[in-house]
């Protein structure tokens, strides 16, 4: 029982959420190889040669320097019959990868896997987290998004995997990269920050938003919105939170003048400790929150930046 | 240009979702039903296209059951010209085991092989998806199809141009934004940023009535589907447990700190 397991990175470092769907994989129970596509990135190679896989294998080419989807699951569609599992993190580059292999080997896939029953069974959320359902894969391969949060990240160890070259094929595509704009903020990215403080209509303005960006220094947190308050203008579109925006499982989750609507709860609800700042007692928000404080936002956000 | 734009019928987002006593999947008797949120805004983006001169027929298709001529007939109302209905209604009668959710299992292969055979059929230069339905949360279509009739693929779109055959998509990736260009016939899945779907006109749905909606069933497709998964169960989630409620900011920060250890 084999597994590939296919690494992300950017052409020098491995991405930990490839370590993540590393446990995935050590979790189904086979010997690992590890599938690093890129342009001079033997360093990845190296780096990747330290964890519990049999054997990494390197295509390295221009091909795949920035791993688009369409040489990236030729190649991998070509490898794919000595294996029993391909797996993935349910990054937006998994995501974009992954069903395309899947089509192209005519198998189903299974997407953001929470966790692992046996071998072919497995959890993942439907609606948003709101009902979880169990799958079983029924083709002679199995091929798996993992949900980076809900597995822990694998360490490296004292192994020196074997590397293997592997030559690119042959592709021809019709779609070509033209450049990318990494976020350069302070801040961490939403759904990979260890807190995230969100806001709700409750904070009234865009001028009075920026109250949570003081907090969210302290705390190294990533800020996020409902959708309420996206659509009022007081944040951008990229910060919601929710079934329709994005889903978050930070440790810390701090809710703050939000009501607590199903949409926005769909986005956040698998947060570690969720802490609820509002002054309306009965808000749906306090349902979920470990900690409820009810309050004026205005008055224990200065506190709260104090104390801490 | 001809454009292809997907329509799925799912639960409203608004909506508490239910999961069965049986646990064999969740209520949709008597819950309200809607576009799936990430359609609408492929179709927005098609009647965008053909507003600013670049499409000439929008066509929105949807695979389901045959209410889903609801959400189609909204589609012509907010721009689509003609519609097509692949009904999924006789697979329910055909695959008794499945019947109660029939319209949700169909696979995302399946449905992209259908697709694929649309395709075929109507030669649209562009297939504009939704990034993924809010029931399944799969995320698998637009790639499975852009495989199968191997054309490029630009997913989680947050904006769109159009020079001749060249298609410019600026992608929403963690961490920042990639941007690709592609040349026609290509897919494309759309994220939230894209746009902001309109809301349909009454003149517009007086007038959508008069448009043609096409119902096939998916047996007169001649595509072979293949079961590739099994739903075994769905549960509702782990219930959180009740919390407590603080006092004030102080003892917040002390429970941070000393219980949920969470902050330094």
């Amino acid at each position: 029982m084999t597994c590939l397991l296919i690494a992300e990175h950017d052409n020098t470092q491995l991405n930990p959420a490839t370590l993540h769907a590393l446990t995935a994989a050590i979790e189904l129970g086979g010997e690992i190889d590890l599938l690093i596509m890129g342009d001079q990135c033997q360093a990845v190679a190296k780096a990747a040669a330290k964890f519990a896989v049999r054997t990494v294998l390197v295509a390295d080419s221009s091909n795949y320097q920035h791993q688009l989807a369409e040489p990236c699951a030729a190649l991998i569609a070509s490898l794919a019959k000595n294996y029993l599992h391909i797996v993935a993190a349910a990054t937006t580059t998994g995501k974009n990868l992954l069903p395309r292999v899947a089509a192209l080997l005519d198998v189903g896939m299974v997407s953001e896997v929470l966790a692992i029953e046996y071998p072919d069974t497995f959890r993942r959320p439907i609606y948003a987290g709101n009902a979880i359902a169990t799958v079983q894969a029924l083709d002679d391969i199995k091929l798996l998004t993992v949900r980076t949060s809900a597995f822990s990240s694998a360490d490296a160890g004292e192994h020196s995997a074997d590397i293997q070259q592997l030559a690119a094929i042959e592709y021809s595509t019709r779609s070509h990269f033209v450049s990318e704009q990494l976020s350069q903020s302070a801040r961490p990215e939403l759904t990979a920050a260890r807190v995230v403080i969100s806001g709700g209509r409750g904070l009234g303005s865009k001028e009075n938003f920026a109250l949570l960006a003081q907090l969210a220094d302290k705390l190294n947190a990533a800020i996020g919105a409902t959708r309420a308050a996206v659509d009022a203008g007081f944040a951008a579109n990229d910060m919601q939170v929710g079934q329709t925006g994005k889903i978050v499982a930070p440790e810390l989750y701090i809710a703050v003048g939000l009501s607590g609507a199903i949409q926005h709860l769909a986005g956040m609800k698998e947060s570690k400790v969720i802490v609820a700042i509002n002054k309306d007692a009965d808000a749906a928000i306090f349902e979920v929150a470990d900690y409820g404080l009810v309050a004026d936002l205005f008055e224990v956000l200065p506190e709260l930046e104090k104390l801490l | 240009m001809k454009v292809l734009v997907t329509i799925k019928r799912v639960i409203d987002y608004h909506v508490k979702i239910r999961v069965k006593a049986d646990e064999s999947a969740v209520e949709l008797n008597n819950v309200k039903m809607a576009a799936n949120p990430f359609c609408e805004i492929a179709l927005e983006e098609a009647v965008r296209m053909k507003e600013a001169g670049w499409v000439s027929e929008i066509i929105a298709v949807s695979i389901g059951p045959v209410v889903a001529q609801e959400q189609l007939r909204t589609a012509l109302a907010l721009g689509a010209d003609r519609a097509l209905l692949i009904s999924t209604e006789q697979t329910a009668i055909s695959t008794e085991q499945t019947a109660s959710s029939t319209d949700q299992t169909i696979e995302p292969l399946n449905v992209a092989k259908i697709l694929a055979k649309l395709v075929e059929r109507e030669q649209p230069q562009l297939v504009l998806l939704g990034k993924q339905s809010i029931d399944t949360d799969n995320n698998q279509v637009g790639q499975m199809l852009a495989g199968l009739l191997n054309w490029p693929q630009a997913t989680f779109a947050s904006q769109l141009t159009l020079e001749g055959e060249l298609l410019t998509v600026t992608r929403e990736i963690d961490g920042g934004l990639q941007t690709l260009a592609c040349t026609l016939p290509a897919v494309v899945t759309t994220d939230l940023r894209l746009n902001q779907p309109r809301y349909a006109s009454l003149p517009n749905i007086m007038k959508a009535k008069q448009k043609p909606l096409e119902i096939l069933p998916i047996s007169e497709l001649a595509v072979v589907l293949k079961q590739h998964s099994q739903q075994l169960k769905v549960m509702a989630p782990a219930k959180r447990k009740a919390g407590i409620k603080v006092k004030d900011a102080a003892e917040l920060v002390d429970k941070l700190k000393h219980d949920a250890k969470v902050i330094p």
